[in-house]
């Protein structure tokens, strides 16, 4: 086991040689146990039939370890979930690592075991991977790369599949992730009890499937929050939305975040929390279905795709009025005053 | 208590219907136009976020004024900014939007890509650790903002100068509200006659800032909160102002301000900083006595003073199709600019108003046009 010899990421754990087979062997090849892993092939051979969905992303987060999870589980949950949107059974993923030298080993086995243990949500397997260790100084700690193929399971789900009529479900409260972020950061000391959403979705999706319910698309709310996801939609469909406020549900704790530095909880990150147009007549049966989730009983259908105002979200006010919801521009800056 | 307690009063749709209602039952017996400046960007973000406008009778126009750091910042000063953030060992610190505001060649974020160490800060206090944790560099903060921000400045420079922490410069743009709002009323073409004054301002130097204007142009100004029950009761008291022909100074915001402000945070003021000869408000021009500056016993950490020598002195006039001008002295609504949304836009500004989230033409890309949503 490296950690033994060392404490540290050497560069030598990057360099083709013994430590670095040791660093895959003794830790990857541990955690993410499976015989396409470790026959230790050019390529994986992989058995894929029917239609196939195939994504990829890279993950650098900061802080590493956030409350409610870590680099590791967001490379998992992150890539797996972009399969389950599209209504994918998550089945090879690889993944590619990029270690800054000096970083240490305990926590990049924390992160590792973190992969791991998310893997099991979904069932989904990591066959093949790369390792790379750059200079101090050239990244910033760990950088990690997945990339996933899964089975498509219901065809048609698409962006530019939303028609008027369909209801849009968020599956809970919002912007929990970007908030964790932002109050884990050491510029804010904030303390909160608010952990992230960071969650595999693959076996709420799975149920909704089995249920047969009809999705006309569905996407995890991630860097853009609700508010990005609902813009997309709007364009790549050709339809207006339009969301009621009251009905979109948003913690106490993201709330206080959003009053204290002047942000939107509709333009927060999310990492376990994904939305769904689909017809009216069975929001309520795919509402039912998710509530049975403990981190879904919030579920709520926030509103509904018109055929005016195309390409533009509307945000309907409590009070009666009504406004463009917008997508987030630039960095999310604190309000200077 | 929960946190929601704090706030959701003050978004109570029924307290907002109610207002509405009240405001449109004078209102209608009020047969000239109410032009209300909002002074404070914040003001223009809540009307425009929460849609108030829609509530309104036609009666009532909104005229976006010079109160937002962001929005009247010119050019060279931002040119300023990126001079000394391309000295050799040097961390420029500022606030928010403030990088990506454009100067003459590119904004601070630019700059920052191309590997000048540029930081936003969420808390101005983490100056102080930053000068501590690197010793051999130099720590210039870009201070901005009006009175409501001015404080925090004052309190860097003290503990800098108690904890002597030498490698700590400050660029100074604390302007002020009272001399722009004499600005906007000395154009010949200006409509206002009601203010809704910003409360964060006044937390700090209270209500009595604005009684000169209230006599002097006898418009009533009410200082309001900025929660959407806040400026709609705010819009009330003013239109009842004017159903009873009065113009007063009035608080709206009194959970916060009183007439005299915090003299505490005052007196720190004062003991560093002191009034600058004139400043050019972008939009505005010079005015004078309109900004502050370090007092000459604290040269020692001006980075004017310091580095003057690679300033740049040429004042950058706006872009020749940009309105902010116009729209920061209330003559011009941000549709009436013929590059709001085309040429312009929150991803590529022209100007400062489309920049900052509390800019005028920023909350109308944003929110407006949606008046027949249902």
């Amino acid at each position: 086991m490296p950690a033994k010899r060392y404490q540290q990421v050497q560069l030598s754990h990057g360099g083709g040689g013994k430590e670095m087979n040791s660093l895959i062997t003794d830790m990857f090849f541990k955690a993410f146990s499976n015989p396409i892993l470790e026959s230790q092939e050019d390529a994986a051979q992989l058995n894929l039939y029917g239609q196939t969905a195939f994504t990829t992303d890279s993950f650098t987060v900061e802080p590493l370890f956030f409350a409610g999870g870590d680099i590791g589980k967001l490379a998992i949950a992150g890539t797996v979930n972009d399969l389950a949107m599209m209504a994918a059974q998550p089945e090879y993923l690889s993944c590619s690592f990029i270690i800054e030298e000096g970083f240490a080993i305990k926590d990049l086995n924390t992160i590792v075991q973190s992969m791991a243990t998310e893997l099991h949500q979904s069932g989904a397997r990591i066959v093949c991977g790369d390792t790379k260790v750059v200079p101090k100084g050239c990244a910033d700690g760990i950088f990690i790369n997945t990339s996933g193929v899964g089975r498509i399971l219901k065809p048609g789900i698409s962006v530019k599949n939303l028609q008027v009529g369909d209801a849009i479900i968020v599956s809970r409260d919002i912007g929990r992730h970007g908030a964790a972020i932002l109050m884990a950061r050491d510029s804010l000391s904030l303390e909160s009890e608010l952990t992230s959403d960071c969650a595999t979705l693959w076996p709420i999706v799975e149920q909704l499937i089995a249920a047969n319910i009809d999705i006309h698309a569905m996407r995890d709310a991630t860097r853009g929050g609700l508010s990005a996801v609902l813009n997309e939609w709007a364009t790549a469909s050709n339809v207006g939305i339009q969301v009621d406020e009251k009905h979109i549900p948003i913690s106490q704790e993201v709330q206080g975040l959003c009053e204290l530095y002047g942000f939107e909880a509709f333009d927060l990150a999310n990492e376990g929390t994904f939305i769904i147009a689909l017809p009216q007549d069975v929001a309520e049966q795919a509402l039912a279905i998710m509530k049975q989730y403990c981190h879904c009983d919030s579920a709520s259908i926030i509103g509904h795709v018109i055929k005016d105002n195309k390409g533009k979200v509307i945000l309907n006010t409590p009070w009666g009025s009504s406004r463009y919801l917008d997508v987030p521009q630039g960095e999310l800056l604190p309000r200077i005053c | 208590m929960k946190l929601t307690d704090l706030y959701q009063q003050f978004r109570n749709p029924d307290i907002i219907k109610a207002l509405a209602a009240q405001i449109n039952q004078y209102s209608s017996q009020i047969t000239s136009n109410i032009n209300i400046m909002e002074v404070c960007g914040g003001h223009t973000h809540t009307i425009m976020k929460y849609g108030l406008k829609q509530l309104l009778p036609a009666n009532i126009n909104f005229i976006h004024g010079p109160g937002c750091p962001v929005c009247i910042m010119p050019k060279e000063r931002i040119d300023h900014a990126a001079a000394l953030a391309q000295l050799p060992d040097v961390i420029l610190l500022t606030l928010g939007d403030m990088i990506r505001v454009p100067g003459s060649n590119g904004n601070l974020a630019q700059y920052r890509a191309k590997g000048c160490d540029i930081r936003p800060l969420y808390d101005p206090m983490d100056a102080l650790s930053i000068a501590k944790d690197n010793p051999n560099k130099t720590i210039i903060f870009f201070a901005i903002g009006f009175e409501t921000s001015t404080p925090m400045t004052a309190v860097l420079i003290d503990q800098a100068e108690k904890q002597q922490i030498n490698n700590l410069l400050f660029h100074i743009n604390h302007v002020l509200v009272p001399p722009a709002i004499d600005a906007v009323m000395a154009d010949p073409q200006a409509r206002v006659n009601a203010f809704i004054g910003p409360a964060h301002v006044s937390v700090i130097s209270g209500a009595k800032i604005y009684q000169a204007a209230v006599d002097q142009y006898q418009t009533p100004v009410v200082v309001s909160g900025f929660e959407p029950v806040d400026v709609m009761e705010s819009i009330l008291r003013i239109v009842k102002q004017k159903y009873n022909d009065t113009a007063q100074l009035d608080i709206q915001y009194s959970r916060a301000v009183n007439y005299d402000g915090n003299q505490a945070a005052q007196a720190l003021i004062n003991q560093y900083l002191t009034l600058r000869d004139s400043f050019r408000w972008r939009g505005l021009g010079p005015i004078p006595d309109s900004a502050l500056t370090l007092k000459p016993e604290f040269a020692h950490r001006d980075a004017e003073i310091i580095f003057k020598q690679h300033l740049p002195t040429v004042e950058i006039d706006d872009h020749k199709a940009c309105q902010c001008g116009d729209i920061l002295r209330g003559i011009a609504n941000p549709q009436d600019c013929k590059v709001f949304g085309k040429g312009c836009s929150p991803e590529s500004p022209l100007g400062s108003c489309m920049v900052s989230s509390e800019g005028a033409c920023n909350a109308y890309y944003r929110y407006t046009g949606v008046t027949n949503a249902g």
